[in-house]
């Protein structure tokens, strides 16, 4: 396409936006709010993310010897265990330092533990795991591997809570896929509206060009600079609404979670970018159906 | 798709039948239209004046029958080509068909721009075009602020910037008084002594009597007395 004539598609379709200030308005406004509710979950799922993340990292196997391991046998054992893949340390742990951290830990109840007469606490290895098996379904199977080893009695590793947090975090996932789709379509809808509506107003202007030997291109083109324009405004509005709305979140709620838990951070730039691309196409998409189910030029 | 049998004839139709649901428009229509020629179409109202002249820039397809325009075989043009057979003509419609929201300047610049000319060739040739009809002072105007013989006359206009080899003109002086007529039949008759082919479709006998040309007249769709001449006056029965 002729650079003349794209400048000339784009004055025409910023010129049929300005004429129709309160359709389009109304159009980038519901695309914005879209955009701000796909983002804001974005935000708080990369966020939630980062927290799990962070939980993952803390994640250990806690490998229980049985009895018959002896003490010679231990080094063969720790060989054993970091030789497995995705195994990054194995600490040892006998079971008279275990039971010294455990009356530490409990000075208050001191009397429970003065009634022992033998320990019984086994032997363990705190297996620490290597970056690239850092996900739950690395860590079960790690954990699996380190069972069958026939000094190992039993391995722990927050089994139940592990499941728990894949299971909400997979919801969490799920539903936020869910909205994504359901208001990327609303945008697309919302868009096929509006461009519909134009079309029609203009439906009589339209048939004169046709006879003047107007392409279907050329009628069609301003529309879809029009729709990509809405989804672009649109989608930077919802952005900016966002940030806007993060900045003030986070300079009053930040100071104390920051510290305990995790930096709460903005979209990265390129899901900036991308949740920008998606509103986009939304615009071209909803012009495309609009024309597909209603131009019979 | 070419047709070179007959290079002299821009326009011809072969036993051309358009039908509607309810009726016939027009039936076995066959008629040939030199280059340069003017053409009268005549008849009463519904006589198929406007479907005739509807069927050649394919406002609506013909129902059977072949139409050559310029050698192109309408039957056979792809959807793509249609805009690019439009522009070999300037249409002139009884109702104007102007663009209300677009100026004088802009509903005639139009033709130029759907052809991907640059806007310091449009701006000139509009402006040629406004002065032949004596319109260049209402450039700015909007069509329902013009009265009728001044939308005619930016209708016209339309019609001939793009420098169209045919010319088709549908009761072009419908809407118009005595003097507003004159105007656009003598701008009509201009441009056809320039060398393009003009058809012009009317029952109004004084624009028949003053205009030289070969008339047809078509009555119910049929068409009857094929060629009349227009120094055969008698032989037209209006």
């Amino acid at each position: 396409m002729k650079s003349g004539i794209f400048l000339f598609f784009i004055k025409r379709a910023v010129q049929d936006i300005l004429n129709n200030r309160f359709l389009n308005a109304i159009t980038i406004i519901t695309i914005a709010l879209s955009i701000l509710i796909v983002s804001a979950f974005g935000l708080f799922f990369v966020n939630i993310n980062d927290l799990l993340d962070s939980w993952r990292k803390g994640v250990r196997i806690i490998a229980y010897l049985n009895n018959k391991v002896s003490q010679t046998e231990i080094l063969d054992v720790k060989k054993k265990i970091l030789q497995i893949d995705g195994v990054a340390a194995a600490q040892f742990k006998s079971k008279d330092e275990a039971l010294k951290q455990l009356k530490e830990r409990m000075k208050r109840q001191a009397a429970i533990f003065e009634n022992l007469r033998e320990n019984p606490l086994p032997d363990i290895f705190e297996v620490q795991l290597s970056a690239t098996a850092q996900n739950w379904e690395k860590v079960e199977i790690l954990a699996s591997q380190i069972e069958t080893l026939p000094e190992i009695e039993s391995v722990e590793y927050g089994q139940q809570w592990i499941g728990r947090i894949t299971g909400i975090f997979n919801l969490l996932r799920f539903t936020g896929s869910a909205l994504c789709a359901v208001f990327f379509m609303a945008s697309v809808f919302i868009v096929a509206n509006t461009i519909r509506l134009l079309f029609f107003s203009k439906r009589e202007e339209f048939d004169i060009m046709q006879l003047v030997g107007a392409t279907e291109g050329f009628i069609k083109t301003p529309f879809y600079i029009e729709a990509i324009l809405q989804g672009i405004i649109g989608g930077i509005l919802g952005i900016i609404v966002l940030y806007i709305s993060y900045v003030v979140v986070v300079s009053n709620v930040d100071q104390g979670l920051s510290s305990a838990f995790i930096q709460i951070r903005f979209l990265p730039i390129p899901v900036t970018l991308l949740i920008i691309a998606c509103s986009t196409f939304s615009g071209w998409l909803g012009c495309y159906l609009s024309f597909k189910q209603f131009l019979n030029t | 798709m070419t047709d070179k049998g007959n290079e002299d004839n821009i326009i011809r139709l072969f036993h051309v039948h358009k039908r509607y649901a309810t009726h016939s428009a027009l039936v076995d229509i066959s008629v040939d239209v030199a280059r340069n020629e003017l053409l009268m179409v005549t008849g009463p109202s519904g006589a198929g004046k406007s479907t005739l002249l509807k069927l050649l820039y394919l406002g609506e397809p013909a129902s059977e029958g072949q139409i050559l325009i310029d050698g192109i075989n309408l039957a056979r043009i792809s959807r793509a080509r249609i805009p690019f057979l439009r522009r070999k003509f300037g249409i002139i419609f009884q109702d104007y068909k102007l663009i209300p929201s677009k100026t004088v300047y802009e509903n005639i610049a139009l033709v130029l721009e759907v052809s991907g000319y640059k806007s310091s060739f449009i701006q000139k040739k509009v402006a040629s075009v406004l002065r032949t009809v004596g319109m260049e002072e209402r450039q700015h105007a909007y069509p329902q602020s013009l009265s009728g013989g001044e939308q005619q006359r930016i209708a016209f206009a339309r019609a001939v910037v793009g420098d169209p080899q045919i010319i088709l003109a549908d009761e072009p002086t419908g809407s118009l008084d005595a003097d507003s007529a004159n105007i656009i039949m003598n701008l009509l008759r201009e441009y056809h002594g320039r060398g393009t082919t003009l058809i012009i479709a009317t029952h109004d006998k004084a624009i028949l009597r003053k205009t030289q040309g070969r008339t047809i007249y078509l009555n119910d769709g049929r068409l009857e007395n094929k060629i009349v001449n227009i120094e055969k006056k008698p032989a037209i029965t209006l």
